[in-house]
């Protein structure tokens, strides 16, 4: 409501307004900006075309022979090596009447990490649609009660990179979270076991874990009793992420502001009452962010499991071409595939990631 | 008496160690049983055996004659050599990024964003595996190289380049380097003493450029400025002369510096990004010009924001060296690997492996505590 | 009094210090400022008032360059604001500002704060620009702080070594944005203190400000902003007291009875 000697306001110079200027602002706003502007340009202008061509235009689609790929090789690209080796990618050396298995095995796993993304599900829920779906992709994986069994070796592809890192976080993050605590213990034994467990697995790369896992397992174990292989590398990645999510956890721990620990003791709270019901809660809230980072870091990890021979996604595509002499050559397709499918993965779940550090800030301003 | 605080805290420790003992004593036991049915024997005596393998490249004299204990220095070489210039790549592509992606030039931006979320989301094993395709399959047999000139070439064996043939101007250069860096370092010490007592200010960017620059290139020069190069010359099936990159060493140093910059760009934005524009406004309406406020107000501050997790990322680069085992590059798991299999003291090996990057992990750490507390912003 | 027609400088015919002709702004397609005219005599003391968002911060912020205008002059000591750099740094030197939020560098002491720009700008030795500095942290009575950080100081503190690092520049005009309304109450007096006794002193002062009782004993004028254009100036007695402009007195009337 403008007063009546108000001055109506006038638009802006023409050079401020519509998308000359925005391309003004933007693009070309200094001589160095628009020398820069046009390199980018043209560099783009060589490479879009390339790539598109070889990416899509003349490429191979869907399931044809090797000739038709072998007829535009150097041109476009060979996408029905991808048809022609799916089943190998996704489910590695699993039986091939059986395969409908580990094809729901990932729709039931992809399903509870988007199940687990929404906020309404956040509480006891949780816990039970985690063990849930984990008992049945080990029922669909494994077989028994109806299913034919199905032995770990035999599982590869996506399932198993998919169960390293769902199973891998499921099992670590009670451990993280008693580490966490052990590390603020005041008694020093637990303190300086905690400590020592997390600084030691923190500094060595995963490798040597993995390593670790599989060559000592078979020392450890009395004779006779045989861990397999990929049970082995789920241990040592479920030891290895504990830690670095009880640094997390312990991040959240010390944001609880001291108030909090101190009411839970003025009521009267014993030590595990008071952190399972008042500090926990919140410190996890808070820890949410490093979490979800520590899984999408261990998801893009389980791919080191090739190293100790074991089928997941990365290893299975890698085999695919690997062992088939005239595919062989298309394995550059091959592993953009595996590339695009991670991505997709890995960049939901960071954008995710990023959305809920935003909401969370939104709701707890400090 | 159970309820007593302390008394339980000590039964909780007691029980702990218990159970740490007790797992411990287990796991031994069947160890050593294990250890002895297969007739292994424990020690880290194989040290010194001849290790009776060859190590592809190596930044140490190596040969198969040499110890187990030489082989894992070699390793160790390796590694370091690869994760230092691995640490210093990723640094430069990392920052630009990073700057980059905070231009007011939206396509600059843009591209820069691009290059993060790709590079971020992929696995490090796949882009490697990915590198080590392009330059084994992809590159030319040695026969059609792609030549640069006559001095660099590029094949699926790796990429060839020129080295000076030795003379004693080289070294004499190679230690005037040093020597330069140390003299542009007094240059700024007296031109800042300078500067305190009278206020005139003396350029020292442009005379520590000289010295780092033109002491060596003096040096060369007054020894005979020696041109003779050591020039990679096709004989027979191979490149003779000059010196090699091994398509290995390229993948697993292109790999692992451009993931990591991908990291790292975050990193230099939100430090960049922490710092408060009221701050550069305050600067600047002091009359101080950009490049003196960039200097004296701004990047003082974001350093203190970047740095900490920066060295994070260099940690996390060294341990992702290990992925080399899984290309060939010979860095020390690979040659772990190799002495467990050949000798079966897989615990001594791993147990080796663990202990080098402990402690290489605790120097980056303990660096990182004394910078923190050099640098900590002084509060009430 | 008059609004929108331009201002006389008071008694002598001396350049005026700070002079604005037809001044237009615009925030993409928002016009926030609207032909502004304003002629600032030195010496003279200026508070202007308004509402969040009238535009007084983004008036005086033009004024060192710390916002650019796309229409009409802004002409600073003789010189014009323009896009020459070296230009604007001069006339930042010659321009003090003091922020809401004090800005001082965290990561250096007071005196350091305080002697950055006299030894970098003005090539001044340190020994020189500590002296001097120390005698204005003596003015400001904040001389024994003067080897801790910032961020060991109260709010009043930081906000007085603002104005002091900025005196130290040896500027002839001052720019106040809103200088106490980031302080507790009880720090708010020590602030306006000091900002009376550079009056008494005889600065050009340009200070946007709620406090009126600062604005009724230090103002040669007042000015009232309102939706990016001088509603009303005129000197204190006057101002307060026989407010002109319906809106004017709208503002007063929400303002005074705080």
């Amino acid at each position: 409501m403008s007063a009546p000697d108000e001055l109506p306001p006038a638009r802006p110079p023409d050079e401020r307004r519509g998308p000359f200027a925005w391309l003004r602002t933007n693009l070309f706003a200094t001589p160095l900006d628009s020398a820069l502007t046009l390199l980018l340009l043209a560099f783009l202008a060589w490479i879009v075309p390339k790539a598109s061509g070889w990416l899509f235009i003349d490429a191979v689609w869907g399931p044809q022979p090797l000739a038709a790929c072998d007829a535009v090789r150097g041109q476009g690209a060979c996408w029905a090596v991808v048809w022609e080796k799916f089943r190998f990618m996704m489910f590695g050396v699993y039986p091939y009447e059986e395969q409908w298995r580990p094809a729901i095995a990932i729709v039931v796993l992809t399903g509870l990490l988007v199940v687990s993304g929404f906020r309404m599900f956040w509480n006891a829920w949780l816990a039970v649609i985690w063990t849930a779906g984990i008992v049945v992709t080990f029922w669909l994986m494994g077989g028994g009660l109806g299913l034919a069994p199905v032995r770990t070796e035999q599982w590869g592809g996506l399932p198993v990179t998919l169960i390293l890192s769902i199973f891998g976080i499921a099992f670590a993050f009670p451990l993280g979270v008693l580490l966490a605590l052990g590390r603020r213990s005041k008694l020093p034994l637990i303190r300086a076991f905690c400590v020592v467990y997390i600084e030691v697995i923190r500094g060595v790369p995963l490798i040597t874990v993995l390593f670790m896992a599989s060559v000592m397992f078979a020392l450890f174990m009395p004779e006779g009793m045989r861990i397999e292989q990929l049970l082995r590398a789920q241990i040592a990645i479920i030891l290895f992420v504990a830690a670095y999510l009880a640094e997390a956890v312990r991040g959240g721990l010390q944001a609880v502001s001291k108030g909090q620990y101190e009411a839970a003791e003025a009521i009267g709270f014993s030590y595990w009452q008071s952190m399972g019901l008042i500090v926990l809660p919140q410190a996890l809230r808070i820890s949410i962010p490093p979490i979800v980072n520590s899984f999408i870091s261990m998801f893009k990890d389980t791919s080191l499991v090739v190293i100790i021979g074991i089928y997941d996604f990365a290893y299975a595509v890698k085999k695919s071409v690997e062992t088939d002499f005239s595919w062989k050559k298309y394995f550059i397709e091959a592993f953009l595939f595996s590339i695009v499918i991670y991505w997709i993965y890995c960049f939901a779940m960071s954008k995710y990631s990023q959305k809920l550090e935003r909401d969370l800030a939104h709701d707890h301003p400090r | 008496m159970l309820s007593n605080e302390r008394v339980r805290g000590i039964i909780y420790q007691l029980l702990l160690l218990a159970a740490v003992v007790g797992v411990g004593w287990y796991l031994i036991s069947n160890t050593l049983h294990n250890l002895a049915t297969r007739q292994i024997h424990v020690g880290f005596d194989f040290l010194g055996r001849e290790a009776g393998f060859e190590i592809a490249e190596s930044q140490i004299a190596y040969s198969a004659a040499d110890t187990y204990a030489r082989a894992f220095a070699v390793g160790l070489a390796n590694t370091l050599y690869v994760a230092a210039l691995g640490i210093l790549l990723a640094t430069v592509i990392g920052t630009l990024v990073g700057i980059a992606r905070l231009s007011s030039n939206w396509l600059l931006s843009r591209l820069a964003s691009a290059y993060v979320e790709t590079m971020r989301n992929i696995p490090l094993l796949l882009q490697l595996f990915v590198w080590y395709g392009i330059f084994t399959e992809l590159m030319p047999p040695v026969r059609q190289a792609i030549a640069f000139g006559d001095a660099v070439f590029i094949t699926q064996r790796g990429l060839y380049y020129p080295w000076p043939q030795p003379h004693v101007a080289w070294q004499a250069a190679g230690w005037a380097l040093p020597v330069g860096i140390a003299l542009a370092g007094l240059w700024r010490r007296y031109a800042r003493g300078l500067q305190a007592r009278t206020g005139r200010q003396l350029p020292t960017a442009l005379p520590a450029a000289l010295l780092v620059f033109g002491l060596p290139l003096a040096a060369w020069a007054a020894l005979g400025a020696p041109t003779a190069l050591s020039l990679p010359e096709l004989r027979g099936f191979n490149f003779r002369g000059g010196r090699a990159l091994s398509p290995e060493f390229l993948a697993l140093l292109l790999g692992l510096s451009t993931y990591t910059a991908a990291f790292i760009a975050e990193i230099v934005r939100a430090g960049i990004l922490a710092i408060d524009r009221g701050q550069s406004e305050a600067a600047l309406s002091l009359g101080l010009s950009r490049s003196q406020e960039l200097r004296l107000v701004t990047l003082p501050q974001a350093l203190r924001v970047i740095i900490p997790p920066m060295t994070s990322q260099y940690l996390n680069l060294t341990k992702n060296s290990s992925l080399a085992v899984a290309i060939g590059y010979p860095d020390l798991v690979a040659v772990a690997n190799t002495t467990m299999n050949q000798t079966g003291q897989a615990i001594e090996a791993i147990a080796i492996l663990m202990a080098i990057y402990l402690a290489i992990s605790l120097l980056i750490s303990l660096f990182m505590n004394w910078y923190n507390h050099r640098v900590r912003l002084v509060e009430r | 009094m008059t609004t929108h027609a331009e201002v006389q400088a008071p008694s002598t015919g001396a350049p005026p210090a700070v002079l604005i002709e037809k001044l237009d702004k615009w925030y993409g397609a928002f016009h926030v400022l609207k032909q502004i005219d304003l002629s600032v005599a030195s010496g003279e003391r200026i508070v202007i008032c308004g509402p969040s968002g009238s535009g007084k911060s983004t008036l005086i912020r033009c004024i060192n360059r710390l916002e650019t205008h796309q229409d009409g002059r802004i002409v600073v000591n003789g010189t014009e604001l323009a896009d020459d750099l070296k230009q604007i740094e001069r006339i930042r030197s010659e321009v003090g500002i003091v922020f809401q939020h004090f800005n001082l560098f965290p990561h250096l002491t007071v005196l350091d704060n305080c002697t950055l720009a006299p030894i970098w700008v003005r090539r001044k030795p340190r020994a020189e620009a500590e002296a001097a500095a120390m005698q204005l942290l003596e003015r400001v009575k904040i001389a024994d702080q003067a080897a801790k950080y910032p961020g060991q100081l109260s709010g009043g503190q930081q906000q007085r070594v603002a104005i002091a690092r900025a005196l130290c520049m040896t500027p002839s005009i001052m720019l106040f944005d809103e200088p106490t309304s980031a302080l507790d109450p009880e720090m708010v007096k020590e602030v306006l203190d000091t900002m009376i006794m550079l009056a008494g002193e005889g600065m050009t002062m340009l200070c946007v400000t709620h406090e009126m009782g600062f604005a009724k004993a230090v103002a040669d004028r007042v000015i009232f902003m309102d939706r990016g254009e001088i509603v009303e100036q005129n000197a204190p007695e006057a101002f307060f007291g026989n407010p002109q402009n319906e809106r004017t007195r709208q503002f007063l009337s929400q303002v005074l009875h705080r």
